[in-house]
């Protein structure tokens, strides 16, 4: 196993560099929770997104952007950067109150979401927004983009390292077993695939829709390093992020509750795409900020 | 005036579904098939009919047009039914080699054409779908104008023997066509006489074409408009007799101009009886972010939009 000098790497300001595993926890605990409550705000306003996604996935969003990635806000294209490519892309609020947060724009453009002409649209869209490493919103185009981009850092021998964000529901898409064939064939230690368990789908669960268990068994089978981790826990998270398996592809399967955080929306399949009442925006605000 | 993702109010989907589960009970061999969209394909209330006949295959969009396939090969009546822009692209070859090449009867149902899905953004608009489906051979396109056409047009797939692509729209819109005679297979029907030009549209604008046909006809401007409900195999006649008549052809398609409604009727008019034409739709670019009406004004695709391209035309 290899750890990256985070230290070393860090090349932006805001948790990366604390040390003490307590105040990590609890600065991206705060961090997370306060973009649940940008994207609540912004799926409000818009009235329109996919808040059970974005919520289960903004701890893994934060802490990749809080204390894993080697990114540089001011320099998006730095050519060594670590990639995260947000697969998911139905979650572009989650995505873009994230790379807020991490520095690459102004919140303020947070509040044009979806609005007419605006940069931010439902799907992210790398031409308009900093940050976006790949226009996603069909699903199943993440992971070998992901498998491109890892192969390229390879053949150029640079550092950079490869995380792509996957819905659970997302991996009943066949190009996704394709490239993980390709990924494990060609010893990509530099991919990491993080798949956002969360059991749930559009419709239904993905256990009663097209089943997806025994999930870790088949990333074992296509020759991946699997590790399972709870998906809310920052410290755990940023462990495993970090962690590297000589001569493989990661995958890390993050067992998340779709709605995190807010009572009422919580492992509910119907808050895949609902818009909060007014009434439920603010007690879903007081909850977040407990 | 913003779209939400609830399902439930939009005429022409719930059209479809209605007469879905009609056909449905009385023929046993109706399926549906569909990807993690019961919802977004109003098919809650066939599940709840009939579970066993519902197969959603969840998100696997070139599993689903297979597996359409198959039901067809084994004796059913299916209909494969997924948001336009992942049916389509996502199984373009699973189309055209499971379903077309094959002559599998499939019915093949794009929910949400169009830019029905504005703010979701151009992986989620369907504007290149007509363009794709046309390049297909031994394929016939439907895009029924308004629920009444819907409702045909579902019955008459039903029945079709060959493969079948239908598009479903999912915003509302007003009744366009005769509801004694909605959906004829393969004509296309002159809902306003004149002589002066012609619109040919397609689905959703075609409302908006007739209210560009009132604002020209205060101008003094006799405009003809033609609901093309059925795109393949087009009505060559109507299409001629339109040119020769009128002498200006306009069409207007809720879809990319580069391959789709009026290629197919550019193709006709060259070949047989050349007049000044023009396309009205979204040229080859990606749509900006926004609700479907500000897209369809932005490309000029309302009736005041279309009453400006006709009159620009004809100078
Ligand atoms: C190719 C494709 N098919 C269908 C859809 C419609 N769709 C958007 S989100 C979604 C469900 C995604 O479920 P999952 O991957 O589990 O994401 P999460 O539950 O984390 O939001 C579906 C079917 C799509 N965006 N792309």
């Amino acid at each position: 196993m290899l750890a990256p000098d985070l230290e070393q790497a860090a090349r932006w300001r805001h948790v990366t560099a604390i040390s003490d595993p307590q105040v990590l926890t609890e600065s991206l605990r705060r961090a997370a929770n306060a973009s649940r409550a940008t994207t609540l705000q912004m799926v409000s306003a818009a009235r329109l997104g996919h808040l059970g996604g974005d919520m289960s996935v903004l701890d893994v969003l934060t802490t990749l952007y809080g204390s894993v990635l080697r990114v540089d806000p001011e320099n998006p294209e730095w050519p060594e950067r670590d990639r995260l490519i947000m697969s998911k892309g139905h979650c572009s609020e989650a995505l873009y109150a994230t790379l807020a947060w991490a520095g690459f724009f102004s919140p303020d453009e947070l509040r044009t979401f979806d609005r007419p002409g605006s940069a931010l649209n439902g799907h992210p869209n790398r031409t308009y927004v900093p940050g976006v490493e790949t226009n996603t919103g069909a699903l199943g185009h993440g992971l070998p983009v992901g498998v491109g981009v890892a192969v390229g850092a390879k053949l150029q021998q640079l550092p950079s390292r490869v995380f792509v964000v996957l819905g659970d529901g997302e991996l009943q898409e066949g190009s996704n077993w394709e490239a993980a064939m390709t990924a494990a064939h060609r010893g990509l230690d530099n991919l990491t695939a993080i798949v956002d368990r969360n059991r749930l789908q559009q419709g239904a669960r993905t256990e009663d829709t097209a089943s997806l268990d025994p999930l870790a068994e088949k990333w074992r089978a296509f020759g991946w390093n699997v590790v399972e981790v709870d998906g809310h826990d920052h410290l755990g998270l940023r462990d495993a992020l970090i962690a590297v398996a000589a001569g493989r592809p990661t995958c890390l399967i993050a067992e998340t509750v779709k709605g995190k955080g807010i009572s009422f929306m919580e492992d509910r399949v119907e808050w895949h795409h609902k818009v909060p009442t007014a009434d439920q925006l603010a007690t879903a605000l007081e909850e977040l900020s407990r | 005036m913003t779209t939400t993702l609830e399902p439930q109010t939009f005429d022409c989907r719930q059209a479809f579904a209605e007469t879905l589960i009609d056909l449905a009970r009385a023929d046993d061999r109706i399926v549906a098939v569909c990807n993690d969209s019961v919802g977004s394909s109003n098919l809650v209330a066939f599940r709840e009919e009939f579970p066993d006949r519902l197969v959603n295959v969840g998100i696997a969009e070139q599993n689903m047009v297979g597996v359409g396939a198959g039901l067809a090969n084994a004796g059913l009546v299916p209909f494969v039914c997924a948001a336009g822009p992942f049916l389509t692209g996502r199984a373009t070859e699973q189309i055209k080699t499971d379903v077309a090449y094959s002559d599998r009867a499939v019915v093949l149902c794009a929910m949400s054409p169009g830019m029905a899905y504005g703010e979701l953004g151009p992986t989620h608009h369907s504007i290149e779908d007509l363009a794709w489906m046309r390049a297909v051979a031994n394929l016939d396109i439907l895009v029924p104008a308004d629920p009444a056409q819907t409702r045909a047009a579902v019955r008459w797939a039903a029945g079709s023997k060959r493969p079948v692509f239908m598009r479903v729209g999912r915003h509302k819109v007003p009744g366009v066509s005769d509801p004694a005679d909605p959906f004829v297979f393969g004509r296309a029907d002159v809902l306003s006489d004149g002589s002066d030009v012609t619109i040919f549209a397609t689905g959703t604008p075609v409302s908006r074409a007739l209210g560009a046909a009132g604002l020209l006809a205060r101008q003094g401007v006799g405009a003809r408009v033609v609901n093309v409900s059925t795109i393949s195999p087009l009505d060559e006649a109507t299409v001629l007799a339109a040119a020769r008549e009128t002498g200006f052809v306009l069409t207007v398609e809720e879809a990319t101009t580069t391959g789709g409604l009026g290629a197919a009727i550019g193709e006709i008019v060259l070949r047989h009886h050349p007049v000044p034409l023009r396309m009205l739709g979204v040229p080859r670019v990606f749509a900006p972010t926004g609700d479907n009406d500000y897209l369809l004004e932005t490309f000029g695709l309302t009736a005041e939009g279309i009453a400006a391209a006709v009159l620009d035309l004809r100078n």
